[in-house]
């Protein structure tokens, strides 16, 4: 199952100097939110990702913490400022500390 | 003894029942305004004021499993200022807390985007903290056909 769980990321692979650009992305994950009951009326224990961090050429950029009411494959999009070329690093992290990362690179042009 | 044992009995059938009104309430319970506006103010320092602050989300959502919620806050980036927190919640699901996103300037806008499970009709909140001490608050209701905490 972990196998399935994919990050993806959408930004301008350019951009101008000083621009702010938006970042949009995705993973694949259930969410389980500790609340809902299976066929047997037994919850069903809570396995969310709840750490997401963004770095850019390793400075920090957003950091989220997630709870149950995020919803499933949870979409998340924040802004940029792109002052440098560089390296967009996103982090996700789920509540046995399992973490995914993607990257993206952005030029200045 | 059988005074005792019949009160014993009906002790327990009371506890019994109890028990079973327990067990259906977490099905039943919803946070409050009060729960949603106390879990985003025990997050920031300082009185919050209206505006500047603004939630876009949908006024009906017929899926409330996930409901697109965009945060954002008319404050500019300034050498001495910058949206350093934003958090949001819900007052009619299980629990009223979604999410804490922190900022630091690089992220160039204070706005955010996320999607969430809304379990019934209710409020979004949310409050946003600048660097210099600055909190805000809003919110919005989202009517939910669906709701979005089944099983």
């Amino acid at each position: 199952m972990s196998d399935d769980i994919k990050p993806r990321i959408r930004v301008p692979a350019k951009a101008a100097r000083g621009e702010v650009i938006e970042v949009k992305t995705l993973i694949t994950h259930p969410m389980e939110s500790g609340q809902r009951r299976d066929a047997d009326g037994k919850l069903v224990p809570r396995k969310i990702v709840a750490g997401f961090a963004a770095t850019y050429n390793g400075k920090p950029v957003i950091d989220l913490t997630m709870e149950p009411a995020i919803s499933a494959n949870p979409y998340l999009a924040f802004y940029l400022k792109v002052d440098e070329p560089g390296t967009l690093k996103l982090t996700w992290t789920d509540d046995d500390k399992k973490s995914w990362s993607t990257e993206a690179k952005i030029e200045i042009g | 003894m059988t005074a005792s044992v019949s009160l014993g009995r009906r002790t327990l059938s009371a506890g019994g029942l109890a028990a079973i009104a327990l067990a259906m309430a977490p099905r039943e319970l919803r946070a409050s305004p009060e729960q949603a506006r106390a879990w985003l103010l025990g997050k920031v320092k300082g009185a919050p004021v209206e505006g500047k602050l603004a939630i876009r989300a949908p006024e009906i959502a017929e899926n409330g499993l996930a409901v697109p919620i965009t945060v954002s806050v008319d404050a500019p980036i300034t050498a001495g200022s910058h949206v350093q927190a934003i958090y949001v919640a819900a007052d009619g699901n299980p629990d009223p807390g979604a999410a804490s996103w922190r900022l630091s300037p690089l992220a160039g806008r204070a706005e955010v985007q996320m999607r969430m499970r809304l379990a019934a009709t209710q409020k979004v909140w949310a409050v946003a903290e600048t660097s210099d001490g600055q909190v805000f608050i809003a919110s919005r209701e989202v009517k939910v056909t669906i709701g979005g905490c089944g099983g």
